[in-house]
């Protein structure tokens, strides 16, 4: 029995200048015009002060690993790759987002390691944004 | 903040009559609905009180059960009432049902509530890992990356915790072995045969650093709880159980969006049950605290304030959880041990009741006045506390 497909995004009207921008290389999230913060996942309105001027931004793609696992029992469609390291990282910017690590040795993570994006293909139309450390770039 | 004296009033007007489990395990030859009918039915009877009498009710199964849950089993059963609620916060809707309840019956929309869960999770063929609608934020922005719900939430968690405090694998590791010692003594829980530390550091990595052992079963199974008014409770088979605080809340949904990773929503719901209670962590007798995990345990244990921040590892060293230690908690075995179809809030109320009333046999406590439910739902998404008491407050 073949293995599932992998859950990709399905880019909406919410979301489609996210994935976008990671299709041309490029790590984009939300910003207030009223409050002057980042804000991710994408919104209709502001969830700190609910001002509707949220602006498209270009963001380093560099940050921290908040958190990390090392993960050896997967979903189905990630059998093949375990074990695999996913992470909450803390941009830069102060917005936190779930991403893999691009680690070969994964017992070097530690929690606080800088780290910054690339952009993986994971099919046609999807560029999922990735985590590498900054000591190996 | 719930101002204390604008809500204690109304908790002091009901209590808890009756309470019930279903059957639990592996239950294929079972629908969800026959759970819910099986436990409302023993809880109705274990109150003494009719059926034609429940005018409120609130129901909810698994994530893929019926879409409009107390509509359907009230259907089922026969119930027409002045008082609905499926609200849907995870693992601790049953604590927030019983504050639910409690509002709707000082309020006189009703006077007998039956709270009632069926789950049929392990039996109906759950996939590991979750799945959902591929719109919502947490599929285009979490589910991608391959992290196995709900555990893998928890193991982020977790990693921090024992990064921020220097928490150990050993330390879970206890929590898992406590439970055990005490689903030695319930006959009707999934797994009895006692383990040892090492025996959970050996069980197969799932998500680090939790092992097998630091995570609840996936089992089928079903409960049920009576709350109504204290005039008509004292009138019931058994001896009321009084309603002394309780709080309900929640902060995020998908675990990137969670505040601080090593806080959990009782540490909002813990001081507000405490104070609406107008007692101390210390004056608690035994507890009830949802263990999905190992480490929602120790979070909670922290988080309600039994011991500092940082210091749920030290804290249950020492066998101090398991029998004839000096925190009897989970007493039929938890959720990782006796039972867990997913939703495993409304067991913790049943053993917690059955404390009280002096009926747990070989695993009573003795001098059970006090007791404490605290549930988790989501991916440590929310919370809601209970403190029941043997007495009127």
């Amino acid at each position: 029995m073949s293995e599932p497909n992998k859950p990709l995004p399905v880019p909406n009207n919410e979301t489609a200048p996210f994935w976008k921008a990671a299709g041309a290389g490029r790590l984009e999230v939300q910003r207030c015009g009223a409050c002057s913060r980042h804000v991710f996942y994408p919104r209709l309105v502001c969830p700190y002060c609910m001002s509707e001027q949220l602006d498209w931004v270009e963001v380093s793609g560099r940050g921290k690993i908040y958190s990390f696992t090392l993960v050896h029992k997967a979903p189905p469609a990630f059998r093949g790759e375990v074990p695999y390291p996913v992470a909450l990282i803390e941009l830069d910017e102060g917005v936190r987002m779930m991403s893999r690590l691009m680690v070969e040795n994964h017992t070097r993570l530690r929690i606080g390691m800088p780290v910054r994006v690339r952009f993986e293909a994971a099919s046609e139309e999807i560029s999922l944004p990735v985590f590498e450390l900054v000591e190996d770039a | 903040m719930a101002s204390t004296s604008r809500t204690d009033s109304f908790r002091s007007k009901v209590a808890i009559a009756g309470v019930a489990e279903s059957e639990v395990g592996v239950l294929p030859h079972m629908t969800e609905l026959q759970l819910h009918a099986q436990a409302a039915k023993r809880a109705l009877d274990d109150a003494g009180i009719d059926k034609s009498e429940v005018d409120g009710i609130l129901s909810l199964g698994s994530a893929r059960g019926v879409r409009m849950p107390s509509i359907q089993v009230a259907e089922y059963l026969g119930i027409y009432p002045g008082f609905t609620d499926s609200t849907s916060i995870g693992g601790c809707s049953f604590e927030a049902y019983v504050q639910h309840a409690a509002l709707a019956i000082s309020a006189g929309l009703c006077e007998t509530c039956l709270i009632t869960y069926g789950s049929t999770q392990r039996s109906g063929g759950a996939v590991f890992g979750g799945g959902n609608e591929s719109w919502l934020p947490s599929e285009q922005f979490e589910a991608p990356h391959g992290l196995p719900m709900m555990v893998g939430a928890y193991a982020l968690a977790a990693q921090r915790h024992m990064h921020l405090y220097g928490t150990t694998e050993q330390q879970l590791a206890e929590i898992a072995v406590a439970s055990r010692l005490w689903a030695s003594m319930n006959p009707h829980a999934y797994l009895r045969e006692p383990i040892s530390i090492d025996d959970v550091m050996q069980s197969t990595m799932i998500s680090t650093p939790l092992k097998r052992h630091d995570c609840c079963l996936m089992t089928d199974g079903g409960g049920a709880v009576v709350v109504t008014t204290v005039e008509r409770a004292k009138r019931a088979r058994k001896a009321p159980v009084y309603l002394w605080g309780s709080a309900e809340t929640h902060s995020h949904n998908g675990i990137s969006a969670m505040p601080e990773l090593t806080v959990t929503p009782a540490a909002v719901t813990g001081p507000q049950a405490f104070a609406s209670a107008g007692i101390r962590p210390t004056d608690i007798d035994v507890a009830q605290v949802y263990d999905s995990f190992t480490i929602t345990v120790l979070m909670s244990l922290e988080d309600l304030g039994f011991c500092d921040k940082g210091e749920g590892g030290a804290f249950v060293e020492g066998g101090r959880l398991a029998p004839g230690g000096e925190f009897p908690m989970n007493t039929q075995g938890g959720g990782l041990s006796f039972t867990h179809p997913g939703m495993y809030g409304v067991f913790l109320i049943v053993e917690a009741v059955r404390q009280l009333r002096g009926e747990c046999g070989e695993r009573q406590v003795s001098d059970a006045n006090l007791t404490l439910c605290h549930g988790t739902g989501g991916a440590l998404s929310s919370g809601a506390t209970l403190i029941l008491g043997r007495e009127p407050r």
